[in-house]
């Protein structure tokens, strides 16, 4: 369907409809509910060099309209990932992936870049500067313009494909590290991450979560990233991935009104399985509704 | 196969003062085990509520329901005729094949529910089933004349003694000299680690986990075990015992 397509650095998707990293698991498990080849792409697991275990349990609480979560980046390590998930996933799944990376220092994001680079199923390349839930992690490089331009930097050299840093919202001024990233060579910006949340049980007046702190994602956090999106749109020349709280076909038109490109759906793939594919499905009627021919037309339409 | 369905409320009635037993309209050839649960769909709340199925025939299903928190007391004013959204066909269950002929089935509090399809499916399958039911007191009880009504060998005990035998199930146990038969059991954490290591035989047990998306995608429910990391809703919520990495 033209009128839904979007271009990313040159990569066409059908639509701008994906799955963000940590709420999708590596695709395969979502294809017992629909023909997961209908999303515009999927954002894989982040994946960091070794095999991580992730934090103790409970990970996960409810809030008003979103969660948190305080996974802490469990997942195989980038040669099983690259070995054993990308070829389960090939079997369901056959255009490329957002592959999102994280690290724990810049020689780790270098090497994770680089064998992500050298997949022929990865579009896009997406470094997590920014995951909240890991206590000596991405924290630091995201909340840091240097640092953030650093690793940008040590990935661009190693790598062919598009490279997005994916930002962190807990920060002073999201636009510094935006303009950092985009100097040192980025070309895009993946937007926002989580923000740091914490819930209390009534009963005990303990932590929910083990790990105290955790990402809070969900509807809740929509006007902050329609917020920060603008903001950045207007500071920047790359495109920008449009993250949070996006629930709705609505939400989509909204968040490219601020100046996405493409957009993913977080916290909404964990209550509602079907949710990209509804957000897909409604797009055509409430693009009708508003008057929208196509969606590359509305791509930052609030600044113009 | 896992689906969203939505299903009539046939009833929604209370067992206790805070549990509840919810019928729904549903056809439930989708079930492959006892103990595999569904995701409830609350309105106003977040996310879903993972409930575990107490019984089902070809064209309902029971769930049995402690109202805890905000999600399940909504649950509880829905009325006959109401229409719940489940997501089905969720998480592994109870893998009779992997139990010997003669089984002790445990329940704790509101892990109780899932052993009375447990019961049934080993009566089904010729097994001399042994039913041992914990609850905190007399006022807690739940589902017993159910339970009884299998003809099979049913205890209850109270942890204040006001049903039953005053005691935890694993001292009904060791009283009724059930500690070398397979067991299957649900219930708090404490009181599957009692049966662990009351017992000298394996058994499957399953646990409870706050729970993100209950299809395996989030990771929020994973747990460490001795061959690796598994999630709860999809590798659980039943695991073997010799399987579990024992905290203190």
């Amino acid at each position: 369907m033209e009128r839904l397509s979007v271009t990313l650095c040159g990569w066409k998707l059908d639509n701008p409809v994906i799955p963000a990293s940590g709420t999708f698991g590596f695709g395969y498990e979502f294809s017992q509910f629909y023909d997961i080849n209908m999303l515009g792409s999927i954002a894989t697991k982040g994946t960091t060099r070794e095999r991580r275990y992730g934090n103790p349990t409970p990970r996960i609480a409810e809030c008003e309209r979103g969660m948190i979560n305080a996974v802490g980046l469990q997942n195989p390590g980038i040669d099983k990932v690259i070995s054993e998930e990308f070829p389960k996933l090939k079997e369901v799944y056959h255009k490329k992936v957002v592959a999102n990376v994280s690290g724990f220092s810049i020689d780790e994001y270098v090497e994770c870049a680089k064998k992500m680079d050298a997949e022929d199923i990865v579009g896009i390349i997406e470094i997590n500067i920014s995951c909240p839930n890991v206590s000596h992690g991405g924290m630091s490089f995201g909340t840091d313009p240097q640092q953030a331009a650093e690793v940008t930097k040590a990935v661009k050299a190693v790598t062919t494909k598009p490279v997005f840093i994916k930002l962190t919202p807990n920060v002073t001024d999201i636009v510094s590290i935006a303009k950092a990233v985009e100097a040192a060579g980025a070309d895009g910006i993946s937007m926002i991450n989580t923000l740091l949340g914490a819930r209390f049980d009534l009963k005990t007046g303990k932590p929910i979560i083990a790990n105290i702190m955790g990402g809070f994602s969900g509807p809740a956090i929509k006007p902050v990233a329609l917020r920060m999106v603008y903001q950045v749109y207007k500071a920047v020349n790359i495109p920008i991935i449009g993250i949070g709280g996006i629930a709705t076909a609505e939400d989509v038109i909204e968040m490219m009104s601020a100046g996405a490109t493409a957009i993913q759906v977080g916290a909404e793939n964990c209550r509602n399985p079907y949710a990209c594919k509804q957000i897909i499905e409604d797009l055509p009627k409430v693009m009708d509704k508003y008057g929208i021919k196509t969606l590359e037309e509305i791509i930052g339409r609030a600044h113009r | 196969m896992k689906t969203l369905q939505n299903c009539k409320v046939l009833e929604n009635t209370p067992l206790t003062h805070d549990v509840y037993k919810m019928v729904l309209e549903n056809k439930t050839d989708w079930i492959h085990h006892p103990g595999q649960f569904v995701n409830v769909t609350i309105e106003g709340q977040y996310l879903k509520r993972p409930i575990s199925i107490c019984d089902w025939t070809e064209n309902s299903l029971t769930l049995i329901y402690k109202v805890v928190g905000k999600g399940t007391e909504i649950m509880s004013t829905k009325k006959t005729g109401d229409v719940m959204e489940i997501l089905t066909d969720l998480g592994n269950g109870f893998d009779t094949s992997k139990a010997s002929d003669e089984v002790v089935i445990l329940g704790g509090g509101v892990g109780v529910p899932p052993m009375y399809g447990l019961a049934k499916q080993c009566i089904k399958e010729g097994k001399k089933v042994h039913v041992i039911l914990g609850f905190a007191s007399k006022k807690d009880a739940f589902y017993l004349d159910e339970f009884k009504s299998l003809g099979v060998d049913v205890s209850v005990c109270t942890n204040d003694g006001s049903l039953g035998t005053k005691g935890f199930v694993t001292d009904v146990m060791k009283d009724k000299g059930l500690c070398d038969a397979f067991y299957m059991a649900c219930g708090p954490m404490p009181m599957l680690k009692a049966i662990y290591t009351t017992s000298n035989s394996k058994g499957l047990l399953s646990f409870e986990e706050r729970m993100g998306c209950g299809f395996g995608a989030c990771m929020g429910c994973s747990c460490k075990t001795l061959t690796g990391y598994k999630r709860i809703c999809v590798e659980g919520p039943v695991m073997e015992s010799e399987d579990i990495l024992w905290k203190d």
